[in-house]
């Protein structure tokens, strides 16, 4: 297995996904119109977009249930149409909906598995016993998954796709229609996983998933990628740090405004009734800082401070809430990205 | 592992997935067997007294019909099967698996297979109730199981190319089987052909059901008196019987797989 993750003599791909105007249409809709996407060697890529963008497209691309119109897909530099079985050999695929069999126990779903990937009975057994204490799901081992509640069906299903420890993991929408216990249980079993080196593309609709589990972040819509960076580019991108501060007395706003002037980057926004103040600022922490002291020596009574940044939910609604036609330029969302010091990704562009 | 031996290893993995839940939904298989024998008894009383085929009693002449038409029909559920695999998803957790991509379909069809030799057993102990018999010994009768077996495994391919077609249970379960009402009913499962219109003589008698019947018949020893003029496929049963089979199986077995692998692809 450790032979097949290195990339073939002559095919130059140093990421373990890889994608290349990746193009799949039904009829008149475009599930992926050019997609590119590159996931180095152990990390994660969180690909976010709303229902129907493309997400699920992508995944199923990945791991060979789907045959790409155009373009190309690699894993572990293994072609996904040229390569398919081998490419089968070295991943793990979980989807939306729990692709167990009802009527069989936990115990016998994983050893099923196993036997497909022809380990061999008593070490399948082993290592469908491994998964399930590792799933908490020892109780329910030998229990019909007719039996099983939603949560215990995805573990099982993640389990399932565990279990030849693949070293490229895709997982669609892991946590969709899974309760806050379920979803905080699940997020715990991916970033075990990711410690423990496995390369992982992961689809999700929530911005808050994304920014917990993955390392960058691609969103597409309509089957084109819209931006990509990590969560904090991402973030920046569409308006980077406020700091906000509320004072004790409205007197004391003049004097607020003028430090706010100072310390931050444009013109401050105050807020007499609410006795609060704002200013773009770049820098964090120590502009803070530095805000908090010139207040002191002015006299200003600060009840409140902080430095605020935009969720990933702002980014979401300010990227998919525009017109398709501005905001879909992805080499526009990458130059604008490029900016701000990402080298890595420059020469997506050429 | 050479492609055979995981072909063959993949589909007993399979296989093993589908008895299990046999196992543990008993009510499927017995509620399978109960139909055949409510035919058998209604046949075989009702229609009994009306029907009078030259030379053996009706009940005779029966059973290798009902048999044949039993598991055809009893083949037909393998489209239910697959459609059901592909609308619970677990068709693509398969596909995403380094298996042979005959295993779902040869795991399918085999443990068919076997549902449908416990409903032939079943069958057979009503079929001896009510006064069919062997004749010619064993050997004979176990060829004639053999050939009956035979043409269910290969209308198992028939349906797993329906099922994977419609990839709904629901529609599986009327297309399925609405096709094998005319392929049963026209042809000598239940009558001798010589009663039928001039041109459905035609059909009955070189429909491959009839083969079927007529070689279970043949070997049972439950023909009777035969008509002196019969087209060949009629006078050599068994062979054409087992040669219809291996023709569906020819066809429907790389069809199948074809579709199989286009099936989740959309």
């Amino acid at each position: 297995m450790v032979d097949v993750m290195a990339p073939r003599a002559g095919q130059k791909t140093d990421g373990a996904i890889v994608a290349r105007g990746l193009v799949k249409h039904y009829g008149k809709v475009h599930a992926l119109d050019g997609v590119d996407l590159d996931v180095p060697e152990g990390t994660v890529l969180g690909l976010l977009g709303p229902n129907g963008a493309g997400k699920t497209t992508a995944v199923r691309v990945f791991t060979t249930l789907l045959k790409p119109d155009a373009g190309t897909a690699t894993v572990a530099g293994l072609d996904v149409v040229r390569d398919a079985d081998e490419v089968r050999r070295i991943i793990g695929v979980s989807g939306q909906y729990a692709a167990v069999d009802e009527n069989l126990t936990g115990r016998e779903n994983l050893d099923m598995v196993g036997r497909l990937y022809h380990l061999g009975k008593s070490v399948s057994l082993a290592r469908a016993d491994e998964l399930l204490e590792r799933f908490d799901l020892v109780e329910a081992a030998n229990r019909v998954v007719k039996t099983y509640s939603g949560g215990m069906r995805r573990r099982l299903d993640l389990a399932g796709s565990l279990v030849a420890k693949p070293r490229v993991l895709f997982l669609d929408e892991p946590t969709t229609g899974l309760d806050p216990r379920g979803r905080l249980g699940m997020w715990d079993v991916i970033e075990e996983l990711v410690d423990g080196g496995t390369t992982l593309l992961l689809t999700t609709q929530y911005l808050e998933e994304a920014d917990r589990l993955a390392q960058s972040i691609v969103v597409i819509d309509h089957g084109k990628v819209i931006a990509r960076g990590t969560a904090d580019e991402l973030k920046s991108q569409i308006g980077g740090e406020r700091l906000e501060l509320t004072v004790s007395t409205a007197s004391e706003l003049p004097a607020t405004e003028e430090v706010l002037r100072k310390v931050g980057l444009g013109e401050p926004t105050i807020d007499a009734g609410a006795k609060a103040a704002s200013v773009a600022v770049q820098g964090g922490s120590a502009v803070l800082i530095d805000a908090l002291r010139q207040l002191d020596s002015a006299g200003v009574v600060v009840k409140d401070v902080g430095i605020r940044r935009p969720t990933l939910d702002d980014v979401f609604l300010s990227l998919t809430g525009h017109a398709a036609e501005d905001a879909v330029d992805p080499s526009a969302a990458d130059a604008k990205a490029g900016r701000q010091g990402r080298q890595s990704r420059k020469e997506k562009q050429s | 592992m050479s492609v055979l031996t995981q072909a063959t290893t993949d589909g007993l993995v399979m296989a093993k997935r589908n008895l299990i839940k046999v196992k543990r939904i008993p009510d499927l298989l017995i509620f399978t067997t109960i139909q055949p024998v409510m035919f058998v008894l209604l046949f075989a009383y009702v229609f009994g007294g009306a029907i009078h085929p030259p030379g053996v009693n009706y009940r005779e002449f029966l059973m290798a019909g009902i048999f044949t038409q039993t598991v055809a029909f009893g083949s037909a559920i393998t489209a239910i099967g697959l459609a059901d695999d592909i609308q619970k998803g677990i068709i693509d957790r398969f596909r995403s698996l380094p298996m042979a991509r005959s295993a779902v379909l040869v795991g399918r069809t085999t443990s068919d297979l076997f549902n449908n030799v416990v409903v032939m057993v079943v069958m057979s102990l009503c079929g001896l109730i009510v006064g069919w018999r062997i004749h010619r010994g064993v050997g004979y009768a176990l060829l004639a199981y053999v050939v009956m077996f035979a043409f269910a495994f290969a209308l198992s391919w028939v349906s797993a190319t329906i099922g994977l077609t419609v990839r709904s249970v629901e529609v599986a379960q009327s297309a399925g089987f609405i096709w094998l009402f005319p392929v049963t009913f026209l042809s000598n499962a239940f009558v001798p052909t010589g009663t039928l219109p001039g041109w459905l003589q035609g059909v009955a008698n070189w429909n491959p059901v009839s083969a079927v019947v007529a070689a279970a018949r043949e070997l049972f020893g439950n023909t009777g008196v035969v008509e002196k003029h019969r087209p060949w496929p009629m006078t050599h049963p068994v062979i054409t019987a087992l040669g219809w089979s291996a023709l569906l199986l020819l066809v429907f077995i790389p069809l199948s797989v074809r579709k199989y692998r286009a099936a989740a692809a959309r």
